[in-house]
């Protein structure tokens, strides 16, 4: 059977994703958070949830939990960081490929777990959009 | 501190080894085939090296073959028999717990028209012996189940499996992938009935890139590389005989003193087991307890928490260590081990294997036990699932 021989699947992670897989920023619970959602499921070997608090369309905290490798964690902690201080119209145009340069790249191998932490932030803006919604509704004529 | 727990993988080579090899690069440098005093010198080295490691598995020098690791030695033990043996039947009984080295041959001789049974095995990892013979038919030429299991450290029936196949009435080829349990628990070819035996020598502190098959006398096997035979014709092309040298010496210090060794690791296994088993929460033992593990072999799943993160918090921390099975990191799936002794995959993804030799002290694992509970109570205080979730 050929193989592609000059393939090479080194696992190898950049400086940074070390950095903050040792030293993560925004981890933990929130209890206030405006929204919560997660994605993942542990028998895949990953799980990730994100709390955001949102105050007039502005994210003023993120915080995350993880069940995952290095790069699930070190992505967990860009995102967060970086969606951070934006309105959620800006956090929505984050795209997967902001968060894995912002990190240096990730081995193509552990891109599925910047597309986790991005899927996560993306489902809790959707829950944010369906609150505003149905506040909207109850207040609308 | 710098703790080195993946000897399972591979190891350091031992001083007396480096230093046994070094002549053999610049100055005993001859090609074994020749007739020139430097050629003989090497042909001689390569037979004082056969001559040494028959000796540790109760062998005769001329049943041992060099190879490149025991991965090659799996591959010419297998294709090489099933081919050889064709026609007297196609059929293969092996396990589902097999090294890829292994598994992945297999594969590759059932799209050549071979029939292969991979048996399943027990929660603790052990073949079922009657299952084994139960599946033995007028067709069956090989059967192949590794000594140790080099995931989980259960000591496979390797015994009771030689003289089963003994007893059938057509022979029936044994061979055992012993990469993890050489120098680590007893072997005698003669006593256990086995016909093909694959070792590695940079599993027992000897170089990278070495191996050797040992083949009973008699037995019907064909190579499956052809070139320019020097020594083995069942393994063409130039010897690596430094590396051979090299296997000889490591072989030889891993046999002298033999029982304290093994009991030396054996200690340091059920002091590092025990450490984490007191203060550790939540977690899972993979394989058996007591004389049926591999006296080098410690696989526990952390659970709530993923393999890798704890690998390179060790890792950051000066200890190696892998996860559950070196050779599942570069695919996501977990371990093919793990999987058919029926871990769920959430469990499995949590799996750390530490693996001792010799080299290893008590100061090293206290370190361990003093590292590891901060690194997993550090991962669940950020994992998501929260303790009794599975």
């Amino acid at each position: 059977m050929p193989v592609d021989y000059t393939e090479r699947s080194l696992l190898k992670y950049t400086q940074q994703v070390i950095d903050l897989f040792r030293n993560p920023k925004n981890v933990g619970e929130m209890e206030d958070a405006t929204v919560t959602a997660v994605e993942g499921d542990p028998k895949c070997g990953d799980m990730f949830k994100m709390f955001l608090k949102i105050d007039n369309g502005k994210i003023t905290d993120a915080k995350f939990l993880s069940f995952g490798c290095a790069a699930n964690i070190a992505t967990g902690s860009m995102t967060t960081e970086i969606v951070k201080g934006l309105s959620v119209d800006e956090a929505e145009k984050i795209s997967i490929k902001d968060i894995s340069n912002r990190l240096g790249g990730l081995p193509a191998l552990k891109m599925h777990c910047a597309v986790l932490a991005y899927k996560t932030l993306r489902k809790a803006i959707q829950s944010y959009r369906e609150l505003e919604a149905k506040k909207q509704g109850k207040q609308g004529p | 501190m710098k703790v080195y727990l993946d000897n399972g993988s591979t190891t350091r080579v031992a001083n007396e080894v480096l230093e046994t090899m070094l002549p053999y690069f610049v100055e005993e440098i001859g090609h074994p085939i020749f007739i020139y005093s430097l050629g003989q010198a090497a042909a001689d080295a390569v037979e004082r090296s056969q001559k040494i490691i028959a000796k540790t598995l109760n062998a005769n020098q001329e049943e041992i073959v060099f190879t490149s690791g025991a991965t090659e030695s799996n591959d010419i033990a297998i294709r090489g028999t099933a081919y050889a043996n064709k026609k007297s039947g196609n059929h293969i009984i092996t396990t589902k717990v097999e090294n890829p080295s292994v598994l992945r041959t297999c594969e590759r001789l059932e799209k050549e028209g071979f029939k292969v049974d991979y048996l399943n095995v027990d929660p603790q990892g052990f073949v079922n012996v009657e299952q084994l013979e139960g599946k033995i038919n007028e067709n069956t030429i090989l059967v192949s189940v590794a000594h140790v299991n080099d995931e989980i450290g259960t000591i496979e029936p390797i015994e009771e499996i030689g003289k089963i196949l003994d007893e059938q009435k057509h022979k029936i080829y044994f061979h055992v992938n012993a990469a993890a349990s050489y120098a680590r628990v007893p072997l005698d070819v003669k006593r256990m009935k086995i016909d093909l035996l694959s070792i590695s020598a940079h599993k027992i502190h000897g170089p990278k890139g070495v191996g050797a098959l040992y083949v009973r006398e008699g037995t019907k096997i064909e190579p499956i590389n052809y070139g320019y035979i020097s020594l083995f014709p069942l393994r063409p092309g130039t010897e690596n005989v430094p590396g051979i040298v090299g296997f000889a010496k490591a072989a030889e210090l891993a046999f002298d003193n033999f029982d304290a060794q093994v009991e030396k690791m054996r200690k340091l296994r059920d002091r590092l087991m025990v450490g984490i088993e007191e203060r550790i929460p939540h977690v899972v033992l993979h394989g058996p307890r007591g004389e049926k593990r591999s006296p080098a072999n410690v696989n526990y799943s952390f659970k709530y928490v993923e393999g890798e993160s704890v690998v390179l918090h060790l890792d950051l921390n000066g200890i190696s260590a892998a996860t559950g099975s070196a050779c599942s990191t570069r695919k996501l799936e977990p371990s093919h081990v793990l999987t058919a002794i029926g871990v769920r995959p959430e469990i499995a993804h949590g799996a750390i294997r530490f693996t001792l030799s010799r080299y290893n002290t008590e100061q090293e694992i206290d370190y361990v036990l003093e590292v590891l509970p901060k690194v997993i109570d550090g991962l669940r205080k950020i994992s998501p699932i929260k303790p009794g979730e599975f």
